[in-house]
């Protein structure tokens, strides 16, 4: 196998598993910048996870072709549901974040796995029929080297993970909303003295990470696990966390820092197959992406900073 | 009201309105909500045997707890009690098996061997936090997954590619006779000694210590420690470092207790990731992690046998336990309402 068909053998799939990754990390993007820490990414694509499959299975025969994308909306709404539960909590009442975000993947977990229970009478659902399918990108699939890197034989779930991750950096930086949410997250004081609505804007960060980890959650269930249990998403939301922090809290930071998950996941995974590759033990293969993620933290990426207030409730009238 | 009852009453009426909501998520699923608390009391309590299987799943819930509970006095966000526990439980199942010693010497080495894995695992993000300054969440993340593939290739070649170790001498175990007699043979086991002694040293250390009171200070502000003359670096490393002992030893407990050997695990085990809530739930105090995890860990033991005796599944204790952190993490609404309940009756008066 030449380089070159090793690349186009890996970058579709670093792509493919990262894409869960992305979306997610992107909500979690959003929360921070508001001021809202989100631990509870896991049990909110746990929840979106759960959502998507249980619908796939139930509507596969009537919707065909389409049951998984609806799936997605089934996920987000699920998704955004779990995740007001977060902003009553840690913006309302003030509960401490990290705290509430915990209870939210306890929760997460416990709610998807008992309805699971109460619906199938077993632990794990059956696999679904209807999946994500791969497809050609007409006219961009026939540049050289390139087409076949990016745009051949590619699932739409990748393609709508990356385009999520520009839009997300359009609109917190370049959109009025964006920046108060930035203010929002940095100096909710400042920001609240301005006239801009530090709950209403918290609220509104929490729900869209709620969306896109529920989406995020259902990309995985649908396209890379197939079906629902108690162990189909074991630390992914946790991984997004920490793509958002290497990320430095930046959309497409989040965006790079997925996509080299991803390629360490794909590598670990199809690398029995690459020369050279599969003399690596296992071991070393499966540890990479997690040894490369702190090697690149401590020497690379330094020092990350967190938005300022990100993890302090706002109290009106408080010094 | 006095603030101390208050301080009381809060994480009460929190597992209070816990259990009524389950009781509503049982009924609104079409379960009896009197059957299923039965059958999680009887899960708990029913006889000896019960009784001991609830105290041995407490046991490491305390240290996970403890674990947790002391990081975060410094100001540590310590997620990786889930891996410095695998190393631990890993240590101490290979020095169990791999050596023959008396047990007065077997038992202590054992638990060394386990607390010392777990503080080399917590060192690491401890170091790079403190030289870094790299997030330790991410970091100790990172070491969770590392810690499971590296135990599960060590299990095998401790093992000779086995999918377990073998079970460790007599002398390391911390099961014994009596213990066993008095609960009908549950897998109760000596650990729970070992946890009530680990929460009298976080205590120690936090109470009585110039350490304690160091890691207390640099938690609670790290600039104004600096500049009074502590060294912070040094403290955050040793903040970690205990923390990850306390986890370690948590993971003895498994090998020299629970389960004499180790398997390859196939996810995390969970319990390092409970002692958050564990933590949580008991305000990060030594005293206060002993009754989270003594709470979580009946809870849990308890909820086993719903399935079974009332058809409910385990995970509406999890329910339950998650709607308890919520309402005590929102502790501010629940003081308002009995800061509120209080004047009425000073009025009546």
């Amino acid at each position: 196998m030449s380089f070159l068909e090793v690349l186009y053998f890996i970058i579709p799939s670093a792509i493919f598993y990262a894409a869960p990754l992305i979306l997610t990390a992107i909500g979690g993007v959003f929360t921070e910048r508001s001021g809202v820490v989100n631990i509870g990414l896991e049990g909110i694509m746990i929840v979106g996870a759960a959502s998507s499959i249980m619908f796939n299975l139930a509507f596969a025969d009537q919707l065909g072709d389409a049951t998984p994308w609806v799936g997605l909306l089934i996920a987000m709404v699920f998704g955004i549901i779990l995740s007001l539960i977060l902003a009553v909590a840690a913006v309302s009442l003030r509960a401490d974040q990290t705290v509430s975000g915990v209870a939210l993947n306890m929760l997460g977990l416990a709610i998807a796995v008992f309805t699971v229970k109460m619906v199938y009478d077993k632990g794990q659902t059956d696999s679904i029929t209807e999946r994500f399918s791969r497809f050609d990108i007409p006219v961009l699939g026939d540049i050289p080297v390139i087409g076949r890197m990016f745009f051949v034989d590619v699932y739409a779930t990748s393609i709508l993970a990356i385009i999520v991750a520009v839009l997300a950096w359009f609109v917190i930086y370049k959109t009025p909303f964006g920046l108060r949410l930035r203010a929002v997250g940095e100096h909710p004081m400042a920001a609240d003295t301005m006239g801009v609505n530090v709950t209403k804007m918290r609220y509104v960060a929490v729900m869209i990470s709620g969306a896109l980890g529920g989406i995020g959650g259902a990309i995985y269930a649908q396209s890379i696990a197939g079906n629902f249990g108690a162990s189909t998403i074991s630390g992914q939301g946790f991984m997004a966390i920490a793509a958002m922090i290497f990320g430095k809290w930046h959309p497409l930071g989040a965006l790079g820092a997925a996509l080299f998950f991803g390629f360490a996941q794909a590598l670990s995974v199809v690398g029995g197959s690459i020369p050279y590759v599969q003399d690596v033990p296992d071991l070393v293969l499966l540890i990479l992406p997690y040894v490369l993620t702190i090697l690149a933290l401590a020497g690379f990426i330094g020092k990350a900073h967190a938005p300022k207030a990100s993890g302090v409730p706002y109290i009106k009238g408080k010094r | 009201m006095s603030k101390r009852l208050v301080n009381i009453l809060v994480p009460l009426i929190s597992i209070l309105l816990g259990l009524i909501i389950g009781a509503i998520v049982m009924a609104v699923s079409g379960f009896n909500p009197i059957d299923g608390y039965v059958a999680l009391w009887n899960g708990i309590f029913m006889d000896t045997y019960t009784l001991g299987e609830t105290i041995r799943q407490i046991t490491p819930y305390v240290f996970s707890g403890l674990a947790v509970a002391f990081a975060f006095r410094t100001g540590l966000f310590n997620i990786g009690v889930e891996g410095q526990l695998i190393m631990g439980w890993l240590a101490a199942a290979w020095v169990g098996q791999a050596f023959e010693l008396p047990a007065v010497l077997h038992v202590p080495l054992a638990l060394l061997a386990a607390a010392v894995a777990g503080a080399l695992w917590a060192f690491i993000p401890g170091l790079l936090k403190a030289k870094l300054q790299v997030h330790e969440v991410i970091v100790t993340i990172m070491m969770n997954y590392i810690a499971l593939h590296v135990a599960n290739a060590l299990i095998g070649v401790i093992s000779g590619g086995e999918e377990r170790t073998e079970k460790i001498h007599e002398s390391a175990s911390l099961r014994s006779d009596f213990l066993e007699t008095m609960t009908d043979y549950s897998r109760l086991h000596w650990g729970f000694i070992i946890a009530l002694l680990a929460v009298i040293v976080m205590w120690f250390i936090l109470q009585k210590t110039t350490l304690g009171y160091e890691l207390k200070a640099v938690g609670f502000n790290k600039n104004a420690s600096e500049y009074a003359g502590m060294n912070v670096n040094k403290n955050i490393i040793l903040a970690m470092v205990i923390s990850g002992a306390f986890a370690g030893l948590g993971g003895a407990m498994e090998a020299l207790g629970t389960f004499e050997n180790m398997s390859k695990l196939h996810a995390s085990t969970g319990i390092g990731f409970d002692g958050i809530a564990v933590a949580l739930l008991g305000a990060n105090q030594p005293f206060g992690v002993l009754l989270g995890a003594i709470l979580f860990g009946a809870l849990k033991n308890g909820g086993l046998n719903m399935p079974s005796e009332a058809g409910v599944p385990t995970e509406i204790v999890s329910i339950v336990i998650a709607l308890i952190i919520f309402f005590v993490a929102s502790g501010y609404i629940i003081r308002v309402a009995l800061n509120q309940f209080g004047k009425k009756r000073k009025e009546e008066k």
